[in-house]
This record gives C-alpha cells, sequence and structure tokens, in this order.
C-alpha cells in the first residue's frame, strides 16, 4: 500500500494538484450555496420534490438522445453534432400529426394510440433523417481524420436544421395538450405531473429494452464487437457497415421518442428546438463516460436533476438573483467537475484513451 | 443483356434522386425564395436551382457511362433521368387539388404551383414542366459525349456565368460600376454578357491549354543567376497585390468594405485559432469567449456611458483587451490540460456557452450590462483624426492582421512551434523528446486566445455597441469551419476561409432564410470533394490524400 503511494506522490505533478483545487474550489462553493438555500429556506419540501420530478423527467428525455451520441460514439469515435437535429426532426414532424388528431378530436378520445401512431412517425422520420446522413456525410469519411467529419457533422446539423425551417416553417408550433395526461396524479404519496410521470416511465422503459437489446441480442453482440474493433470484428464475418446502420437507426429511433416526449413536457416545436437538447444531452453521455450505454443513461438523469436543483439549491444560497438563468452554467461546470475528478466519465472506465 | 437492363434500371433510379432532389428545393422553398433573383435576363436562379438539381444527377449518371454506351442510349437516359425528375417535382401541383400540402409544407401553395407550371394550370404546365426536364436531360447528355476538354471547358463556362450572374450586383455596387452597364440587365446579366462571359471562359481554357507546354520548358530553360525571373516576378507581383489590398476599399465602396472587415476579423481569429486547433492539434470549440472577453473589456475601459468605468481610449485599452483574453485563454486551459479530443471540445464549448450566459445574466447586469449589453463604445482616434467609416477601419484591420500574420508565422517558425506541432502528432512522443506538455498547451491557449481579443477589441469599438447575442457559439463554430475550410495548419488558407465562409454568405444576405442551409450544405461537400481545404499546407495535404485514398 505504502509502495502504491509512494508511487503516487512521485507521479504527482503541480498541474494535477492545480486542477483538483480548482475542482475543489467549485465544489466548496457550491457546498456553501447549498447550505445557504437550506438555512434560508426558499422554497418548501413539496418544491423541491417538484423539482426533482421535472430534473428526473427532464433528464429521461436527455438520456435517451445521449444513448444516440454515445452508440455513435462508441463505435465510430465521432461526435455526430446532428443528432440534437435528428431528435428535432421527428418531434417537429409528430407536432402535426398530432395537430391533425387533434382536429378530428382523435387525439383526445384515443390518446394512447394517438401517443403510439405520433411516436411512430416520430422515429420513422428520424431514422429516414439519420440514415440519410449517415449514407451522404459520414459514410464516405470514415477513414479521414477526425476533425474532417466532425465538421461535416456540424454542416449537417445547419442543413437539417433550416431544411425543416424551409419545410414546416419558423414559427414555433403549440404541441396540443393531451386531456389525460392533464394535471397531476399521486405516486407513493407524491403529487406529480402525469406528463412527467409518463415520460419516466417511458423513457426507463426504452432503456432498459436498449440495453437489454445491446447486452443480449446477437446484433447487440455484433455491435460491442465493432465498438470493440471493427477490423476483429469483420475478421470473424461481422457486417461493419449494417451494424453501423443499425446503430445510426437505434439512436434516431430513441431521439424520435425522446422528441415527442419532450414536445409533451414542453408543449412547443420548433426547427431549432434541437440545439440545446443535443448539446445537454452530448455532455450527459461525456459526463456518463462516452460510449458507454448505462453511463449515458446515469448521465442524463444526473444533468437533468442537477439542471434542475442547481439553480435553487446552489445558486439561489450564493444570493445571485434569477438564478434559474443559469441552469445551463451549471449543467457545463458539472461537466468540467466530473471530468476533472474522473476523465473518463463517471462509468466510462473501458474507453482507454489511447482510442480517444 | 443482362447489362443493358442495369443500365436502365440506374437510369430510373437516377431519375428518382434527380426528382427527389427537385423536390426537396421546391419544398424547402429554395425555388421560389431564388426566383427573385435573376441571373440572366429572366432566367432566375430559381429555375436554375430546380434545373442544376436535376443536371448534376443526370451528368454525374450519364458520365459514369459515358464511355460504355452510345450517344444515343446516352441521349434517351438524359431524356429519361431529366424526365423523371421534373415528373416527380410535377405530381405537386397535379395532385394539389386534392391533398392539402399547405399544412404542413409552409411553402406549398398556388404561388408555388403556379411557378412551377409557368402559369399553365395544373395539366399543361406540368406537361411542359417534365418536357423541359426531357430537353435538359437530352443537351447534358450532348455536353457528356462531347470530347473530354470540351465538355470540361463547357460545364466549367456555364458554372462560372451563373456565378457572374449572381455577383452581378457587385459591379454596379462599386465605383467603376458604370464600366459593366451594358453587359447587366435590371438584375443579373443580359444576353450579352451571359455570352460574352461563357464564350471568355472556354477561350481562357483554350488559350491555357494551349500554351502551358511551352511556358514551363522555357521557365527551365532560362533561369539565369541573380536576381531570376521567377523572383522578379514574385515581387512585382507581390507589390501590385500590395496596391490592390490598399486601394481595394476606395475601389469598392462602403458597403463591400463593411464585409471585407468581417472577413478581415474572422482572418485575424482564424489565424488564432489556428495556432490552437491547427498547430497545437487542441479542438476548441469555445474560442467566442475569448472575443467576447477582448470585445467587453474593451467595452468597459472605453464606453462613454454610464458602464464605462476608465473612459480611456482604443489605444489605451487594447493591449488589456488582448491580456484579459491571454489570461483567461491560461485560466481555462488548466482545468483541460488532463482532456483530450473530444473531451476538450465538449468542455471548452461549454466554457464559449457559460462566458455568454454570464453576459446575459442579470446577475452580471450592474456590471455588463446584460441583454442591454454595453453601449456608446467610442471610435479610435488618430492623430486628431478619428477612424470612423468602414473604409477607415478597412486600414485598422490590416494592420491588425499584419501583426496577427506575422506573430503567427514568427510563431510557428520558433522552438515553441516545433513544440506544438510535435504534441498535435503525437503527445506521448513529444513528452518523451522532452516537450513540456503543459507549457506547451497553455502556451498554445494563450496566444491563440490573445488573437482573439485582439479581434474582439476592434470589433467592439468597430460596432459601438456589444450585446451578449453577438458572442453565440455559431462564430466559434465559423472559425472553425473556416480555418478548416482553407486548410488546417495553413495561413494562407485561413484568409481563403473567411472569405468563403464569411464573404460570400454576406454577399448572399437577401437569401436570410437560406444561408445556413447553403452554408451547412457547403460545408459538407466540402468536406467530401477537397478535405485537405482550399489552401492546405503541403505536408497536411499528402497526409489527407494517403489516408482518404485507402
Amino acid at each position: 500500500m505504502s509502495e502504491k503511494i509512494k508511487y503516487f506522490l512521485e507521479r504527482l505533478s503541480w498541474v494535477d494538484i492545480m486542477v483538483w483545487l480548482f475542482g475543489l474550489a467549485i465544489l466548496v462553493i457550491a457546498v456553501i450555496g447549498v447550505i445557504g438555500s437550506i438555512h434560508n429556506a426558499y422554497y418548501t419540501k413539496e418544491q423541491w420534490m417538484d423539482f426533482v420530478v421535472f430534473g428526473i423527467s427532464q433528464g429521461g428525455v436527455y438520456a435517451l438522445i445521449a444513448l444516440g451520441y454515445t452508440l455513435v460514439y462508441g463505435i465510430l469515435f465521432m461526435i455526430n453534432f446532428a443528432h440534437g437535429d435528428i431528435f428535432m426532426a421527428g418531434a417537429f414532424t409528430g407536432y402535426f400529426l398530432a395537430a391533425k388528431l387533434n382536429q378530428y378530436g382523435i387525439y383526445n378520445s384515443h390518446p394512447i394510440i394517438s401517443l403510439l401512431l405520433i411516436m411512430l412517425l416520430a422515429m420513422v422520420t428520424s431514422v429516414v433523417v439519420a440514415l440519410i446522413t449517415e449514407r451522404v456525410a459520414y459514410r464516405p469519411l470514415r477513414k479521414a481524420p477526425r476533425l474532417v467529419p466532425l465538421i461535416t457533422a456540424i454542416g449537417a446539423s445547419f442543413t437539417i436544421e433550416y431544411t425543416f425551417r424551409g419545410l414546416y416553417g419558423s414559427g414555433v408550433e403549440a404541441y396540443p395538450d393531451m386531456k389525460i395526461f392533464v394535471g397531476k396524479t399521486s405516486v407513493f404519496g407524491l403529487r406529480i405531473l402525469k406528463v412527467h410521470l409518463l415520460v419516466i416511465i417511458l423513457s426507463i422503459l426504452l432503456m432498459a429494452g436498449l440495453y437489454a437489446y445491446v447486452q443480449y441480442t446477437k446484433a447487440g453482440k455484433a455491435m460491442r464487437a465493432v465498438a470493440e474493433d471493427k477490423d476483429v470484428a469483420s475478421l470473424m464475418g461481422v457486417d461493419v457497415d449494417r451494424v453501423i446502420v443499425n446503430t445510426f437507426i437505434l439512436g434516431a429511433a430513441l431521439a424520435g421518442i425522446a422528441g415527442v416526449l419532450y414536445a409533451l413536457i414542453f408543449k412547443q416545436v420548433h426547427f431549432f428546438m434541437g440545439f440545446i437538447p443535443g448539446i445537454k444531452a452530448f455532455t450527459a453521455a461525456v459526463v456518463g463516460g462516452i460510449g458507454n450505454v448505462p453511463g449515458a443513461m446515469l448521465g442524463g438523469f444526473i444533468l437533468g436533476i442537477f439542471e434542475a436543483l442547481g439553480p435553487g439549491l446552489i445558486l439561489e444560497g450564493l444570493g445571485i438573483p434569477a438564478s434559474y438563468q443559469l441552469k445551463d452554467v451549471i449543467a457545463f461546470t458539472l461537466l468540467v467537475l466530473v471530468l476533472i475528478f474522473r476523465p473518463t466519465g463517471l462509468m466510462g472506465e473501458r474507453l482507454s484513451e489511447e482510442k480517444v | 443483356m443482362d447489362s443493358q437492363n442495369t443500365f436502365w434500371k440506374s437510369a430510373v433510379k437516377n431519375g428518382l434522386l434527380a426528382g427527389a432532389i427537385g423536390l426537396y428545393s421546391t419544398l424547402v422553398g429554395l425555388v421560389q425564395a431564388f426566383n427573385k433573383r435573376a441571373v440572366i435576363e429572366q432566367l432566375s436562379l430559381g429555375h436554375i436551382t430546380l434545373l442544376l438539381s436535376w443536371g448534376v444527377v443526370a451528368y454525374v449518371f450519364l458520365n459514369h457511362h459515358r464511355e460504355s454506351e452510345s450517344k444515343g442510349k446516352l441521349i434517351a437516359a438524359g431524356a429519361l433521368v431529366g424526365g423523371l425528375g421534373a415528373f416527380l417535382v410535377a405530381l405537386l401541383p397535379m395532385t394539389a387539388q386534392w391533398v392539402d400540402y399547405h399544412f404542413v409544407f409552409v411553402h406549398a401553395g398556388p404561388e408555388m404551383y403556379s411557378l412551377l407550371t409557368f402559369g399553365k394550370g395544373p395539366w399543361l404546365g406540368s406537361a411542359m414542366l417534365v418536357a423541359v426536364g426531357a430537353l435538359w436531360g437530352i443537351l447534358i447528355a450532348l455536353v457528356v459525349s462531347l470530347p473530354t476538354f470540351w465538355r470540361d471547358s463547357v460545364v466549367k463556362a456555364f458554372l462560372i456565368t451563373i456565378t457572374v450572374g449572381l455577383l452581378s450586383d457587385l459591379f454596379t455596387g462599386m465605383t467603376i460600376g458604370w464600366m459593366f452597364q451594358p453587359f447587366l440587365g435590371v438584375e443579373g446579366l443580359n444576353i450579352l454578357g451571359a455570352v460574352l462571359v461563357f464564350g471568355l471562359s472556354i477561350a481562357y481554357d483554350y488559350w491555357s491549354a494551349h500554351r502551358k507546354p511551352k511556358e514551363s520548358a522555357e521557365a527551365v530553360a532560362t533561369e539565369p543567376a541573380g536576381v531570376t525571373k521567377s523572383q522578379l516576378r514574385r515581387m512585382v507581383v507581390g507589390a501590385l497585390a500590395l496596391v490592390v489590398v490598399a486601394g481595394l476599399p476606395l475601389l469598392l465602396g462602403s458597403y463591400l468594405s463593411h464585409v471585407l472587415n468581417m472577413v478581415g476579423l474572422y482572418t485575424i481569429m482564424g489565424l488564432g485559432l489556428n495556432i490552437v486547433v491547427g498547430y497545437a492539434g487542441l479542438l476548441d470549440l469555445g474560442y467566442v469567449a475569448f472575443f467576447a472577453l477582448g470585445a467587453y473589456t474593451m467595452g468597459l475601459l472605453t464606453s462613454t456611458g454610464p458602464l464605462g468605468i476608465a473612459h480611456w481610449t482604443f489605444w489605451e485599452a487594447v493591449p488589456f483587451s488582448i491580456l484579459v483574453a491571454m489570461v483567461a485563454g491560461i485560466l481555462l486551459g488548466v482545468p483541460v490540460l488532463r482532456m483530450r479530443g473530444d473531451y476538450l471540445a465538449i468542455v471548452t464549448l461549454g466554457f464559449g456557452e457559460i462566458i455568454r450566459i454570464l453576459a446575459l445574466s442579470n446577475w452580471l447586469k450592474p456590471l455588463i450590462g446584460g441583454a442591454q449589453g454595453i453601449l456608446l463604445i467610442p471610435k479610435p482616434p488618430l492623430f486628431g483624426f478619428k477612424i470612423q467609416t468602414p473604409i477607415h477601419f478597412y486600414y485598422l484591420i490590416l494592420v491588425g492582421i499584419g501583426i496577427a500574420a506575422f506573430v503567427a508565422y514568427r510563431l510557428r517558425e520558433s522552438r515553441l512551434g516545433r513544440a506544438w506541432m510535435a504534441m498535435r502528432e503525437d503527445e506521448d512522443v513529444a513528452e518523451a523528446m522532452g516537450i513540456d506538455l503543459v507549457v506547451t498547451k497553455l502556451t498554445a491557449f494563450a496566444f491563440g486566445a490573445s488573437f482573439s481579443g485582439l479581434a474582439g477589441a476592434i470589433f467592439a469599438s468597430y460596432v459601438g455597441s456589444i450585446f451578449p447575442h453577438s458572442f453565440n457559439l455559431l462564430i466559434s463554430i465559423n472559425v472553425l469551419s473556416l480555418i478548416i475550410v482553407g486548410g488546417v495548419g495553413s495561413m494562407p488558407g485561413v484568409f481563403v476561409g473567411s472569405l468563403a465562409l464569411v464573404g460570400l454568405p454576406e454577399l448572399l444576405r437577401e437569401f436570410a432564410e437560406y444561408r445556413m442551409l447553403i452554408y451547412g450544405l457547403s460545408l459538407i461537400a466540402m468536406m467530401l470533394l477537397k478535405p485537405e481545404g482550399f489552401w492546405p499546407e503541403p505536408i497536411r495535404k499528402r497526409e489527407l490524400r494517403e489516408e482518404v485514398g485507402d
């Protein structure tokens, strides 16, 4: 044991110490904020619970999008910058079906069927957009240096955003309310919004399904094999192209559903709506350890909860006014902190540095 | 027989593809929006967009089969691809009476249908549209079956003519615009101008093709000692370039000078980010943070408004803007010292967003103005004279670029520059060779940030008031894209890149809605066709070609 400590001390450089001090400073400030908030009792217990539930449901959406980032990253080692916009494509297209169904009254008379149909349409749209993007923008560049596909992905992101702006217009469309999901319900004595409950349940179910797919099916095994080593996998008879396409389909389908859920929570769709959730979800994927499927889920929920709680819990305790404006600062600070203390993310142990 | 079948099958496939692309550009609204811009007489950019979306597919397809198929079959296939492409687009006005496309697609409506059908009603008009598509396909087949030299020359001339027509407004904006009047219509080129440009382009091709061998042989043969001919020529070209650069704003007028100024500011930033990304290989997506810090420092130190704290002049404040950015570069560099690749990218992106959100927040509003920003930033004085108009600023920015380029160049050639590049190639090997990674990384961040700070300072003084909204992620992405489009690590590439990504969109302002779409599409196309950039470093180019090639 003492050998280990000695080795550790030898290897310790002033950089690590400075970086840790930096991280510790942020932590201390956060703790002071929390103490201040609790001491002053700005919010009731009820309100805190609301924050947490909102955080979990938002986190569920982040996690679903983050899975798309992480799956693609695990296999291609590229940031699919356009993934947030693939999410938007599903949500925005789903809106038109929702509006039509609402117009004919089916939306509220058969809510479950309507919701399934809308999700199906959103999924299909997202998948189609993702497949076209993969085919046109990413596949020809598989062997290019890493900056090149990154720029293509940024280009694809703009292209998708402004394509949908051209197709559907630049207005903010109000997503119709589904009557059975309006209002609150009681779960274990907790009063929570029905929409949030729906989102939390659905996102957890989907994630469990995805995890099972990746872990226990043959296709999932092939996916993990390709993530491990493309060349060896192809020698073992895995069709690498096929697996990559599958990965994009899977990620996009989840993003499409996440889009509908997001629209149900925030009740509006817009051509630019994918940008911020996209970045947040990528942040979540990195927090959890990019390339790691359970990590993305964990990262999503953690990020969602921190974002919901952070402004009230930490910033208001520090005496910062209008703290909700700074929730993105909380998200990115969390990211920096996690990376300072765990450079590969919370669960990303297997991804060795050389791969990154 | 089998290959025949596949030929026609793939012709149908390509026709469908052409139709899909045509439908896309129609529904996105490109055709309709571009219809307002005449390029050659009555032919609008909208028409050209449609023609191009069928034409590119047809050209690529036919060109692929150029050697193997007979001319007659090529023509038939061209007609098929063009006609089928047009038919798919024509389905829109034909079915519009039964289907309400407008519910989903905002641009679908009577105006679009009548545009597509030449105002002749759904049936006759659609037939005409299909006929136009088929004829266009035949025309392309004819061009494809020309001898190689003439084929390339005609295609090139066609594209050049469109470009000149599109940019013809530039000529009228110039102070010597009257010289071009005879060739211009109310908008765009007139027939005479178009024919002239087309002819000139072909003539130039013909001339350069028949001149080349003689010239190069001569150059090798006559190389006297002392000041060689090529050196002399380079000096003359350099002097001429200097005169042109110095005189440009006087020639271009106020608006185009403003465009050039934006290009210039992005060039300064690009030179800085080039140090971080191009030399040191550190992917930074939050570069706008330093631009914002430079601008806010300038604003706070010089503003004559309520937020100004020092009422300094521009010249006193500039060093501080640069210093603040530099220190911020080091501070933000420390936590990311241990991060690599994409982790670095997302964290720096986060930093950029944090700076913007803080600038926007109510919390810091008493200090830096929140969403209302900092107003009343004075213009730089110069010996009793005020640098005020875009034309004046052009020279200020030119000096800025000069200094930035000089510093960047000297840095690259220095020991530090070589250390950066060694680190870019392989961190571990560089460290083993005795390079201090910490110092090397932090200096890269510091120098990169200082350039951005300079650009921010000039920007603040140029626009006179700054708002948090001017410092969004888009700027970081723009700067990163422009150095990659220009060629990573290449200094002339930075300038070419900013001309292409900042200058051109600025000129396409009137298509504001579609600027970003075109920007995105061209980024993709650029990376697919020319991943090494317009003006790559020679080494980089070789590397990239090898990697992409296999």
